[in-house]
């Protein structure tokens, strides 16, 4: 399942690489033009049936949270720095994978027998990890690992049923559902799929993409937090597993194409499409950047509600990401203008 | 060249952020007799132009021209001054500082507060806060009120001094020291032959968020861009994964904010000429002018060079000569290098 694949395939910001080869691969008797850019934004453009139709845009991001290498100690100890949100109660005893040749290594940790007793309430800041990949001495590491080198988080994803539990969801599994739709029928409207490089630093891929394409609409195809746990009772939740493709109507970084939200939830309620409102309005996606890019742009972000996000296991329900894919789909087919 | 001349010159003339034109004149004196044309833009951001042999191509070079300073926010009964912050200011470093304000005339000043004699115990180990602080410009209050506004703008003295083995100590070297390298870039460029047009910008605002920079790569529109600035000096101060030596070279930046082939064509140079560099893993673009540049318009693939600079933004910043000199010389030869095929490779992700 390609959804599987992109999950395990490692692509910390800047260094997409492994992501861009499957989809490249993938979408390639799909479209009519596939194309990078300078920051290595993957474009697939498929034509639309109707020259006059519209132009949209249809993003979803290849990189993910991540870290890299700063530092190689004298005894072959890797120190790293983080690249994106990652919270440091997470990182303790991880599998990661180093650089193009995946080196294989750990983050150690103080076996808890001889930790003090103010240590196990405290969080160990990232600073002070370290990675061990076996190596005895610098020279050693050296010959494997360089300064620089991107760390990724090595995890097998697994399906049970329509469960999937895997890493990086946020957001290969919008990339996947952007793939779905570009196999699907032509439509009226051209279609620039951008599979983004470096949302998770600061929504930089899709600004110069946006530019380059200057859409009439664009929709951006997250994985966003499930946060469906309740912490307190009659707390609700930002989007639930299960329950559809969860629409954002407004976040931290902009508020939704009012038609474009709408043209969505319609679509969805004449198809039977399950759908849910993001009741949350913190975190930010491209949409932000691509909403203000020239002169503007009609824009809103869809997402399959993910759990624990930015965690190194996270974990989807197949139903939302396939009602996600084709809530978007059927929605292009009603996109007028051009 | 005379570097020492230069830095002279550029860290003693005034460039608070937003307010670089006096040290926009002094350095377009500098860079006129190796470009073709300067010009200042509406931004502030100082422009040179070196047309290429072949042209098919431009790059730019930016080191920002702007410094962190003080604003007046306030003149107190007595004709003494309240400020604020321009820029990352460390207030532990102000008080006993001495200042030029520009108001109508440039007033000097000193920045002080309560005499030691008459704090308590408990005062004398609290740092002290912006509130405490006051310009005093030993003038008389009518004649404050005529010279100076709420707003003028205070440039903190750092006169340069030489210190040993060819380091300089001086205020503003942050990003002066990146300018003066542009400027011997430049120089060392009018002996060397060169296909593509160079456009050596000196941004403006580029401690207030990277306005010049943004404005400059969107009106330039290069075909790529290595930004110059100033990275941490190691110090005691400074823990050891996060400082670099002086001494040791120029610093080149990796990670997603610069492109590969970039970065990839600086390290291979500095290797094949033998020009001592560092390696800077940047995890999360920011930081310097190549935030803005690399999203300008479509993308504009950015390297970085870095200056390794002790004390940064405090008025006693040091670095070594020899690391900018070698900058210089890195840069001068990326530049003459054939960016033809560097230019054709840029897109190529596949």
């Amino acid at each position: 399942m390609l959804l599987i694949r992109l999950s395990e395939a490692i692509g910390v910001s800047g260094f997409e690489d492994e992501v861009r080869r499957i989809i490249r691969d993938e979408v390639s008797g799909y479209v009519d033009e596939l194309f990078t850019d300078t920051m290595g934004n993957l474009f697939a453009v498929k034509r639309g049936e109707d020259p006059r139709g519209p132009k949209v845009m249809l993003a979803a991001h290849m990189d993910e949270v991540g870290l890299l290498v700063d530092m190689i100690e004298q005894n072959g100890m890797i120190r790293f720095r983080k690249v994106g949100g990652i919270d440091n109660r997470v990182l303790l005893s991880r599998r990661v994978v180093i650089g193009e040749k995946k080196v294989p290594g750990v983050i150690g940790a103080k076996p808890i027998h001889i930790q003090k007793a103010e240590e196990r309430n405290k969080v160990v800041d990232s600073d002070d990890m370290f990675i061990d990949i076996g190596a005895t001495s610098k020279e050693e590491a050296e010959r494997l690992v360089k300064v620089g080198d991107p760390v990724g988080f090595s995890v097998r994803a697994r399906a049970s049923g329509d469960i999937v539990v895997g890493k990086a969801f946020d957001d290969r599994a919008g990339c996947a559902a952007l793939v779905e739709i570009l196999k699907m029928d032509r439509c009226r409207a051209t279609i620039y799929g951008v599979f983004t490089v470096q949302e998770e630093v600061g929504l930089r891929g899709s600004r110069v993409a946006a530019f380059r394409i200057d859409p009439d609409y664009a929709f951006v195809i997250e994985g966003t937090t499930a946060w469906d746990i309740p912490e307190k009772r009659d707390v609700s939740p930002v989007a639930e597993l299960g329950r559809g493709p969860a629409i954002t109507i407004a976040d931290a970084g902009m508020i939704s194409d009012r038609g474009l939200v709408e043209l969505l939830m319609r679509t969805g309620d004449e198809n039977g499409i399950r759908w849910q409102v993001k009741r949350s309005t913190t975190g930010s996606t491209d949409g932000a950047s691509i909403q203000r890019t020239r002169e503007g742009v009609r824009t809103v972000t869809v997402s399959v509600p993910v759990r624990y996000v930015h965690a190194p296991v996270g974990m989807l329900d197949m139903r939302d990401f396939r009602a996600t894919a084709e809530l978007v789909y059927k929605s292009l087919l009603k996109l007028g203008g051009g | 060249m005379d570097l020492v001349g230069i830095l002279k010159e550029l860290t003693q003339a005034p460039g608070i952020s937003g307010h670089e034109g006096y040290a926009g004149d002094v350095l377009m004196k500098w860079i006129r007799p190796f470009c073709d044309e300067v010009r200042m833009d509406r931004s502030g951001n100082v422009i040179g132009v070196k047309k290429g042999e072949s042209g098919g191509g431009s790059v730019m070079i930016a080191a920002h021209l702007d410094e962190i300073g003080l604003m007046i926010t306030k003149i107190e009964k007595g004709g003494y001054l309240r400020f604020t912050t321009v820029g990352g200011v460390d207030i532990s470093i102000l008080p006993g500082q001495g200042v030029r304000v520009f108001g109508k005339e440039e007033v000097m000043g000193v920045i002080t507060s309560k005499p030691p004699h008459l704090q308590g115990g408990e005062e004398a180990n609290q740092p002290f806060k912006l509130t405490d602080l006051y310009i005093d410009t030993g003038l008389p209050e009518d004649r404050v009120s005529e010279l100076i506004s709420v707003g003028d703008l205070v440039k903190l003295d750092g006169e340069l001094i030489e210190l040993s083995g060819g380091c300089i100590a001086a205020g503003a070297l942050d990003d002066r020291a990146g300018v003066a390298a542009m400027v011997e870039t430049l120089e060392r460029l009018t002996r060397r032959r060169h296909g593509f047009d160079v456009y050596a910008v000196a941004t403006s605002r580029e401690e207030v968020g990277g306005i010049g920079a943004a404005t400059s790569s969107f009106s330039i529109e290069p075909d790529m861009a290595v930004v110059i600035d100033v990275t941490i000096g190691m110090s005691p101060a400074v823990p050891g994964r996060r400082g670099f030596e002086l001494g040791k070279g120029p610093v080149i930046g990796i990670g997603p904010n610069f492109h590969p082939k970039i970065s990839g064509r600086l390290i291979d140079l500095a290797k094949e000429l033998d020009i001592p560099y560092q390696v800077e893993p940047v995890p999360q673009p920011g930081g310097t002018d190549a935030y803005w540049i690399q999203v300008a318009r479509e993308g504009i693939p950015t390297g970085l060079l870095s200056i390794p600079l002790r004390n940064m933004h405090t008025t006693v910043e040091v670095c070594k000569l020899e690391d900018i000199r070698r900058l210089s010389l890195l840069l001068s030869e990326f530049i003459a290098s054939d960016l033809m095929s560097l230019k054709e490779g840029l897109r190529c992700f596949l």
